[in-house]
C-alpha cells in the first residue's frame, strides 16, 4: 500500500458515487455509527494479521446476530472487506459462514470496512491474491465496486437488486503505532457527508 | 433467359424483398433504441479503454490465455471435474442441448421437486432454451437479470448479448409491466420502473428452490468460477438457494484463477464502456454463505446452512469441441461474449441483433456461434450483414478476425448452395471466376468486379449510358439485385494505366528522385476514378518520387468480399506475382484505394506464404500515409498545394470534412491524411462515424439499400449542411456520400496535390 494507491482509491470511489471515511481503526465503530442507516445489521469484523493492530468494532446499535428477519428489515448492513483495488476502486467481499454476502447484498446501504494495509494497487495484485486462496481454501469472494446497478430500464439507476448505496470505511494504518497520541492524522476525516443518492 | 433462370430470378427476387422488409419494419420498430444504446456503448468503449496504458498489451495477454486453453480444453475439462469434485460439487459434460435440459430437469424438477427456478443471465442457456425444457416438466422460470425479466415478460428474444432488451423503450417497458400486472398508474420512469422490478423479483427470489447461473470464466485449477454481473441478481440466485445450477460452454475454461485477471480489465470496457462492473463474482461452490430462511425467519442468518449447498456444474459441447477441431472456426471459441463487435457494426447499429443474429447469437461474431452450434443455413439468414468494414477487430479484446470468420463461412454457404437453375451462362465471359457454378448471381458480379470494370472501361461512353437505363435498371435488380435507386459508378474510358504510358512514364528519373515508388493501379482508379490516380502521380512527383504505374492485377477485394476465397487467393497470387519484382527491386508500393491496401497489409497473410506477405505488408503505403511519410522526412510541403491557392473545380478553402475509410482506421492509416492536411494548413474535421454504411457493394443489393443509407445517416447529421469541403478515400465512401450529402467528395490526395 502506497499513498498513492489510496489517493487513487479514493479517487476512484468518488467517481463511483461512494463515500468514504477515513480514520484509526480505534475511530472505526464511530466512523461507521456516522455511515450507518437504521436498522442496521452486521458482521463482526476479523482482526487483522497483525496483533499489536487495534482491533476494530462496531457500534452496539448495529445487530451482528441477525436473524433472516433482521436482514430483511434492515436498511443497511455493514461488513468487512478483505481486500482493495485501488486502481478500481472495488472491494472484496468474501460470501463466509458468519453471513457477510447476505448481509451486503439484501440491504439498501452497505458499509463495508477495510483496512488500508489490505488495498492493493491493481487487478493483477488481486488475482495473486486470490489464486492460492481459491485453490487452498475455496473462498467465494465478490469484487463489488459501486452500488448495484441497472440500465435496463431506459436509463442508469443505482439498486437493481442489490444496495443502492455504498459507504467504505477507510481504517489507517499509519496510526496504530503511535495509539496512544493524538495526532492531526489521527482525527476522523469524512470525505464527503452526502450520501450517494441520485 | 431459360426459363428455369427466370424462375430462379423470381424466387430470389422475392426473397430480397421479403428481406428488405424485415430489415425495413426493425429499423423503425427497434432502429432507434438499439442505434441510440449501441452507439453510447461505442463511445463508452473509446473512452475506458483509452484509460488503459496497457490495453494492447492486455489484449494480447488474453489472446494468449484463450489460444493456450482451447489448446488443452480437454485436459482442463479433466482438471475441472476433479477440483469442483474434490469441493464437493458435480460435474456434468453435456453433449448438446438436449442433453444438458435432461440433466438439468431432472435435477431440478425430480430429485429438488423444485417449484421456482431463479436465473441469472445467461446466453448459454438461451441456446439450450432450458427455460422450455423446465417449464414443461412444471418448474417455474423467474428470470431476474431486469432485462431478460421484461424479455420473458413480453415473451420476446434477446437482441443483444450483453444488454437483451436494448431494442425496448422505456415507455414500452411501462406499457408491458401496466398490461401484465394489470397496472392503473403503472411505474414510468427507470427509477420507477427498476424499483417495481427489484420489489417483485425480491418477493420471487425469497421463496425459490434453484438457482440457475451462467459462468463467463472458470478456473480450472480451483473450480472457481467468475460472473460479471452489475445488479446484484446473480449474487441472490446463489446465496439465496440451496441449488446452485452454472451452465456454461466449455470454451469458459482458462487455467487458473489468476488467468482471471486480464479478462475483468477488458470484458467491460469493451462492452458497455464500464471500466468494470459493479459485480465481479469468483465463487468456488458450494459456496459457503448460510442460507436465509425467509420462511422461518426469525433463526438467526448464520448458521450450519452451507453445509447443505448443492452446486452442479453442467459443461456445454453442444458443437463447441468440433469447432475447435475447425480451422476457421476455432476462433470463435475466445469470444468471451462482451459484445464489442455488435456495438461497433454499423449495420448492427441499425438494425440490432433482432435482424442480425441467428437463433441464439447476435453481432459480428455471431456468425462463428450459430454455424459451429446450429449450422450454415442459420448462419446465411443474417452472414450479408458483415460487410467486411472490419471496425469490430479492434474492438475485440481477443483479437477475433470476426471478418476474416463471416467470409469464410460466406464461402461455405456459396459452395453449400449450388443451384442447376442459374443464369450463370449469361455472364460466363464476366465472371471468369474460381467458384462453383450456381453461387448467387449478385454475389458473383460484385466478385468479379474487376472484369466488369475493365469491360465497362472499353466501352465506357455505350457502358455508362446503358448503365442507368431505366429498363436495365429493372433487370439488373430483378436478376443481379442490384436496387435501381443507387447511381451506378461510371467507367473512365482512358484507364490510369494508359494515361500513364501515353504522358510518357514517370516525370522524375530515378537519378533525381528520393525514393522509387510503384503506384498501385487499383480497378476503381484505373478504370473509374483515373483523376484521383493522376492527382496522387502529381503529388509524389512534387515530394521528388519516381512513379511507375505498371499494369496490375486486382487485390482480390471484390471476391473476398463475397466470400469467394478461392478467387480471392488466385487474385492475391497474381497481385503478388506482379509486385514482387518491384519490392525485389526496393521500391515503395503505393496505394490509393484502402481497401486494397487493406488486402496487402492485411488479409494476404491469409493467401500468400507467410515471408511474401510480410514483404509485401511492409514496403506498401497508403497514398496519404506515403506524403505524411516523405513529408516528416524532409520533404517540402511547398510542392503541395495549401489552402490559399487556387480556385479552380478542385481547389478548396481552408476547411474540411473528411471521413476516414473504415479499412484505414483498422490498418492504422486512417489519421495520416488529416495529419498531411493540418500540416498544410487546412482546417480539418473527422466523421466519427465507424463506417459509411456503403462498404463495397454492399449498399446496392436490393435487400439492403435502405439499411445502407440508415447506417449513413450519422454522416448526413454530421457533414449534410456543412459548409466545409469533404473529402474521402474510399471509393464506396465516395458514392455513399454523393448519395447522402448530393454531391460527391473528392479524395485528398486531389485535395493536395498541385494542379496539373
Amino acid at each position: 500500500m502506497s499513498l498513492a494507491d489510496r489517493s487513487t482509491f479514493k479517487r476512484r470511489l468518488d467517481s463511483l458515487g461512494v463515500t468514504v471515511s477515513e480514520g484509526p481503526a480505534r475511530a472505526c465503530a464511530e466512523l461507521v455509527d456516522d455511515a450507518a442507516g437504521d436498522p442496521a445489521v452486521g458482521v463482526p469484523l476479523a482482526r487483522g494479521d497483525d496483533e499489536s493492530e487495534p482491533a476494530a468494532s462496531l457500534p452496539d446499535r448495529v445487530d451482528t446476530d441477525p436473524t433472516t428477519a433482521d436482514l430483511r428489515a434492515a436498511h443497511t448492513g455493514v461488513t468487512g472487506a478483505s481486500l482493495g483495488v485501488a486502481e478500481y476502486g472495488s472491494v472484496a467481499v468474501e460470501a463466509d459462514r458468519a453471513g457477510t454476502e447476505p448481509v451486503s447484498l439484501f440491504v439498501d446501504r452497505h458499509v463495508v470496512v477495510l483496512r488500508e494495509a489490505d488495498l492493493v494497487p491493481d487487478m493483477p495484485d488481486a488475482f495473486a491474491w486470490l489464486g492460492p486462496r481459491a485453490r487452498d481454501e475455496s473462498v467465494d469472494v465478490v469484487f463489488a465496486t459501486g452500488p448495484s446497478a441497472t440500465a435496463d430500464m431506459g436509463g442508469l439507476v443505482h439498486g437493481a437488486h442489490g444496495p443502492k448505496e455504498v459507504h467504505v470505511v477507510l481504517l489507517r494504518d499509519d496510526d496504530g503505532a503511535d495509539a496512544g497520541g493524538e495526532t492531526a492524522d489521527g482525527d476522523i476525516a469524512t470525505e464527503s457527508e452526502a450520501t450517494a443518492d441520485e | 433467359m431459360s426459363s428455369d433462370a427466370e424462375t430462379t430470378g423470381r424466387t430470389e427476387s422475392a426473397d430480397r424483398t421479403a428481406k428488405a422488409d424485415r430489415i425495413r419494419e426493425l429499423m423503425a420498430t427497434e432502429g432507434d433504441a438499439v442505434a441510440e444504446n449501441t452507439r453510447g456503448f461505442n463511445e463508452g468503449r473509446y473512452e475506458s479503454t483509452g484509460r488503459l496504458d496497457d490495453y494492447e498489451t492486455l489484449k494480447g495477454e488474453a489472446r494468449g490465455i484463450k489460444e493456450d486453453a482451447i489448446a488443452r480444453l480437454p485436459e482442463l475439462i479433466d482438471q475441472v471435474t476433479e477440483t469442483v469434485e474434490a469441493n464437493g460439487g458435480t460435474v456434468y459434460l453435456a453433449d448438446d442441448a438436449a442433453d444438458a435440459n435432461r440433466y438439468v430437469t431432472e435435477l431440478a424438477a425430480e430429485e429438488r421437486d423444485a417449484d421456482r427456478l431463479i436465473k441469472s443471465k445467461s446466453m448459454t442457456t438461451e441456446e439450450i432454451e432450458v427455460n422450455d425444457a423446465l417449464e414443461a416438466a412444471g418448474v417455474e422460470v423467474v428470470e431476474t437479470d431486469l432485462g431478460e425479466w421484461v424479455l420473458q415478460l413480453a415473451d420476446e428474444a434477446p437482441s443483444h448479448i450483453v444488454a437483451p432488451a436494448i431494442h425496448k423503450s422505456r415507455e414500452a417497458i411501462s406499457e408491458l409491466f401496466a398490461e401484465r400486472f394489470d397496472l392503473a398508474d403503472p411505474p414510468e420512469t427507470a427509477e420507477e420502473l427498476t424499483m417495481f422490478a427489484r420489489e417483485r423479483l425480491g418477493e420471487l427470489v425469497e421463496d425459490a428452490d434453484v438457482g440457475m447461473t451462467g459462468a463467463n470464466f472458470i478456473a480450472a485449477d480451483s473450480g472457481t468460477m467468475l460472473l460479471v454481473t452489475s445488479e446484484g441478481n446473480a449474487r441472490k440466485t446463489v446465496t439465496a438457494t440451496d441449488t446452485h445450477v452454472a451452465v456454461a460452454g466449455v470454451e469458459k475454461l482458462v487455467p487458473t484463477v489468476e488467468d482471471f485477471a486480464p479478462f475483468v480489465e477488458l470484458i467491460g470496457r469493451s462492452g458497455t464502456g464500464q471500466d468494470v462492473t459493479s459485480y465481479i463474482s469468483t465463487l468456488t461452490p458450494p459456496v459457503d454463505s448460510p442460507m436465509p430462511d425467509f420462511e422461518n425467519d426469525a433463526d438467526p442468518l448464520a448458521d450450519d446452512s452451507a453445509d447443505d449447498r448443492d452446486f452442479h456444474l453442467v459443461l456445454i459441447d453442444n458443437g463447441r469441441l468440433a469447432m475447435r477441431e475447425d480451422e476457421e472456426l476455432k476462433e470463435t471459441l475466445y469470444c468471451i461474449r462482451c459484445s464489442a463487435c455488435s456495438n461497433a457494426c454499423g449495420n448492427f447499429q441499425s438494425v440490432g441483433g433482432h435482424a442480425f443474429g441467428g437463433e441464439t447469437y447476435s453481432g459480428g461474431i455471431a456468425t462463428g456461434w450459430e454455424t459451429g452450434i446450429e449450422g450454415l443455413d442459420v448462419a446465411a439468414e443474417f452472414n450479408d450483414l458483415c460487410t467486411g468494414c472490419s471496425r469490430c477487430v479492434p474492438a475485440c479484446p481477443v483479437e477475433i478476425d470476426i471478418p476474416w470468420i463471416n467470409t469464410v463461412v460466406r464461402d461455405r454457404i456459396n459452395r453449400g448452395d449450388v443451384d442447376a437453375g442459374q443464369t450463370d451462362w449469361l455472364f460466363e465471359e464476366l465472371i471468369p471466376d474460381e467458384e462453383p457454378a450456381g453461387i448467387d448471381l449478385s454475389t458473383r458480379l460484385v466478385g468479379n468486379y474487376e472484369t466488369l470494370a475493365k469491360w465497362g472501361s472499353r466501352t465506357a461512353p455505350v457502358a455508362n449510358r446503358l448503365a442507368n437505363v431505366g429498363p436495365l435498371r429493372a433487370v439488373a435488380e430483378r436478376v443481379a439485385g442490384i436496387d435501381r435507386r443507387r447511381e451506378l459508378p461510371g467507367f473512365a474510358s482512358e484507364p490510369l494505366v494508359d494515361w500513364f504510358d501515353a504522358r510518357g512514364g514517370a516525370a522524375v528519373p530515378p537519378a533525381d528522385a528520393t525514393r522509387e515508388a510503384v503506384l498501385y493501379p487499383d480497378t476503381a482508379t484505373n478504370y473509374a476514378d483515373v483523376d484521383r490516380g493522376k492527382a496522387a502521380v502529381r503529388a509524389l512527383e512534387a515530394l521528388g518520387v519516381h512513379v511507375r504505374i505498371p499494369d496490375l492485377p486486382g487485390s482480390g477485394r471484390p471476391p473476398l468480399s463475397q466470400g469467394m476465397v478461392s478467387t480471392a487467393k488466385a487474385a492475391a497470387e497474381d497481385a503478388y506475382g506482379g509486385l514482387a519484382p518491384h519490392v525485389d527491386a526496393g521500391r515503395d508500393v503505393v496505394v490509393i484505394e484502402p481497401s486494397d491496401l487493406a488486402m496487402f497489409r492485411s488479409e494476404y497473410e491469409k493467401f500468400l506464404p507467410e515471408r511474401s506477405a510480410e514483404r509485401l505488408a511492409d514496403a506498401s503505403y497508403d497514398v496519404m500515409e506515403y506524403v505524411f511519410g516523405l513529408l516528416e522526412n524532409g520533404g517540402d510541403p511547398a510542392g503541395l498545394r495549401a489552402p490559399t491557392a487556387g480556385t479552380g473545380p478542385v481547389a478548396a478553402g481552408t476547411r474540411i470534412a473528411y471521413h476516414p475509410h473504415c479499412q484505414a482506421r483498422t490498418i492504422g492509416v486512417g489519421e495520416h491524411a488529416t495529419a498531411v492536411m493540418e500540416r498544410l494548413g487546412y482546417d480539418v474535421r473527422v466523421s466519427d462515424t465507424e463506417c459509411c454504411g456503403m462498404a463495397g457493394s454492399f449498399g446496392y443489393k436490393t435487400d439492403y439499400y435502405e439499411l445502407s443509407m440508415d447506417v449513413g445517416e450519422p454522416l448526413r447529421e454530421q457533414f449534410g449542411e456543412t459548409d466545409r469541403t469533404v473529402v474521402a478515400a474510399g471509393t464506396s465512401c465516395t458514392e455513399q456520400l454523393d448519395a447522402l450529402l448530393g454531391s460527391a467528395p473528392m479524395h485528398p490526395i486531389e485535395l493536395i496535390a498541385p494542379r496539373e
